[in-house]
């Protein structure tokens, strides 16, 4: 579905403006995506969203406390058939997960090939050689790191971020902080759109390529204006809240309630954990 | 705070001055009342001080000098430290904010419309009746779970008049309503409004949309460019002096 973020194709000079606008309707179009997602209906969607949060931590711990790579790839296969049966696209889903793998892993995990000693597989040159301990400790790291970014992506994928958030009380996060961080994420799309109308504004009158300097004075003013517009907002916002008889502390209500397929869902998370703890010891 | 409302004055101003960071003047010797039950309209130009207005009555900003009683006792910032008269105040007095966005800080729908009730103290099952109530008589049940940044203007402000709503004020303060609504939302936010005050509520309006004032008001304050109430009225008195308005900057 095209959305309100997508600028015309005409912008194509590249610059400080072009790269501004295409990171911010890439950070609209992300937010857009994980929460249209997040509504549709899914096994995942369904749950309740404090289980899902527990559950997929208690999956990271144990994704990280195996040793037999087979039961990391098994919980990792796992997630994609959820991400399947939680109506997420696979495509995006496994491109998400080894962009960001590939990216933040794969270049830790390439030395270890190198520099761990053990059996040789592949003699290089003289000195360096490709050896199966580190071929498996390789393998490992992004076995681990791409089962927990799946699992983590699943979350958030399947969740509303507020819902996220209150999902966090059941961590005792205390609610004003809960509170703090839901009004952050809602004001994160506001500010966002603001810095999109600023930039395409710039954009409409701008008849020739920027300079450095130009560009680093236009930077700097766009987030001078922008920490003003921020600044003014909060104090409205308190006003706001004020009016309506905030005093302190915030009361909030938690209105989420555990079914029986919640219950369901946390005996088969449980039974899954303690059966890869023994498998993959 | 006196909850024997004995018909008559709800707010009333006096010799009111207030200027931003005390430098820029907003309001300079605004004398004014508001009956019970009434629904009041100030009429001004932009940069008026009829926002400023607006948050003065409703305890958010004072007064520099002048005095301001509400429901018959001063509102000042040391009277509303006070839990209880805090607490009677806000239940009775509702400000709905010029800039939607402002109005709606919290992540969904639903957590905005308890969000003042909640903060008054009042229960659970309380809460979630008002919720509903307010939900059904706004015709936003499908907005429940929505984020406010995922709904039209249109939509944004009928949230913010539920989040309202939810709290039951006597008195509801709306700072230009009807500004960037489409027509059809507009003639629905006055019949809202007229449904509001049938049922006894006051209203109060700060606008500059002469629309409002001729569908709406009971009486008229206009708030000079000099930060001044120069004249009140009908609106019938003030809609045919031309030459007032035109002087005030509304025509």
């Amino acid at each position: 579905m095209k959305n309100n973020y997508q600028f015309s194709q005409r912008f194509q000079r590249k610059g400080v403006i072009h790269s501004a606008l295409v990171s911010i309707n890439d950070a609209l179009e992300q937010s857009i995506f994980a929460e249209r997602t997040s509504r549709l209906d899914g096994l995942l969607q369904r749950l309740d969203p404090r289980l899902k949060l527990i559950g997929m931590l208690v999956l990271l711990v144990v994704v990280n406390l195996v040793r037999q790579p087979i039961v990391i790839a098994a919980i990792y296969l796992l997630s994609v058939i959820l991400a399947a049966a939680s109506n997420v696209s696979l495509l995006v889903f496994i491109k998400r997960v080894w962009v960001t793998v590939f990216i933040f892993t794969a270049l830790i995990a390439l030395p270890a090939l190198f520099i761990t000693p053990g059996e040789v597989l592949w003699q290089i040159t003289p000195v360096v050689a490709v050896t199966r301990t580190g071929t498996l400790s390789a393998l490992l790291l992004l076995l681990r790191a791409s089962t927990s970014v799946s699992l983590a992506a699943l979350l958030v994928l399947s969740t509303s971020w507020n819902n996220i958030l209150k999902a966090m009380g059941v961590l005792h996060l205390p609610d004003v902080i809960i509170l703090t961080l839901g009004m952050t994420y809602r004001y994160i799309h506001l500010l966002l759109h603001t810095t999109n109308d600023m930039f395409l504004s710039r954009q409409s009158r701008i008849l020739r390529p920027q300079t450095s300097a130009e560009s680093r004075r236009l930077l700097a003013a766009t987030s001078g204006v922008l920490l003003s517009k921020s600044l003014q907002l909060s104090s409205d916002i308190y006003l706001a809240m004020e009016s309506r008889g905030f005093r302190d502390y915030p009361r909030t209500m938690d209105i989420m309630r555990l079914h029986w397929s919640d219950w369901a869902a946390a005996a088969v998370v449980i039974i899954l954990a303690v059966i890869s703890l023994w498998v993959g010891r | 705070m006196n909850t024997n409302t004995e018909t008559e004055k709800i707010f009333e101003l006096k010799d009111v001055h207030y200027a931003y960071q005390d430098k820029i003047p907003a309001l300079s010797g605004v004398s004014m009342y508001v009956d019970q039950g009434e629904i009041l309209a100030v009429l001004g130009s932009n940069g008026s001080g009829k926002s400023s207005l607006l948050k003065i009555l409703d305890g958010l900003y004072f007064p520099i000098s002048g005095s301001v009683k509400a429901f018959g006792e001063d509102l000042t910032e040391t009277a509303l430290r006070d839990w209880a008269f805090n607490f009677a105040f806000r239940s009775k007095v509702g400000l709905v904010f010029q800039d939607s966005d402002v109005q709606l800080f919290m992540p969904t729908v639903w957590e905005e419309i308890t969000f003042g009730p909640l903060q008054l103290g009042l229960d659970n099952a309380e809460v979630t009746r008002r919720l509903e109530s307010a939900l059904q008589a706004l015709h936003i049940d499908h907005l429940r779970d929505r984020a406010p940044h995922q709904l039209s203007g249109g939509e944004k402000k009928k949230v913010a008049l539920a989040s309202i709503l939810s709290i039951a004020p006597q008195v509801w303060l709306l700072d230009e309503p009807t500004a960037g609504l489409d027509p059809r939302t507009t003639a629905w936010l006055i019949e809202f409004l007229k449904a509001q005050s049938l049922a006894g509520s006051t209203v109060v309006i700060a606008t500059h949309d002469l629309r409002l004032i001729e569908t709406l008001a009971h009486r008229v304050y206009i708030l000079s460019e000099e930060h001044q109430i120069t004249v009140s009225g009908s609106p019938s008195q003030i809609l045919s002096n031309r030459d007032l308005l035109e002087k005030n900057n509304l025509c």
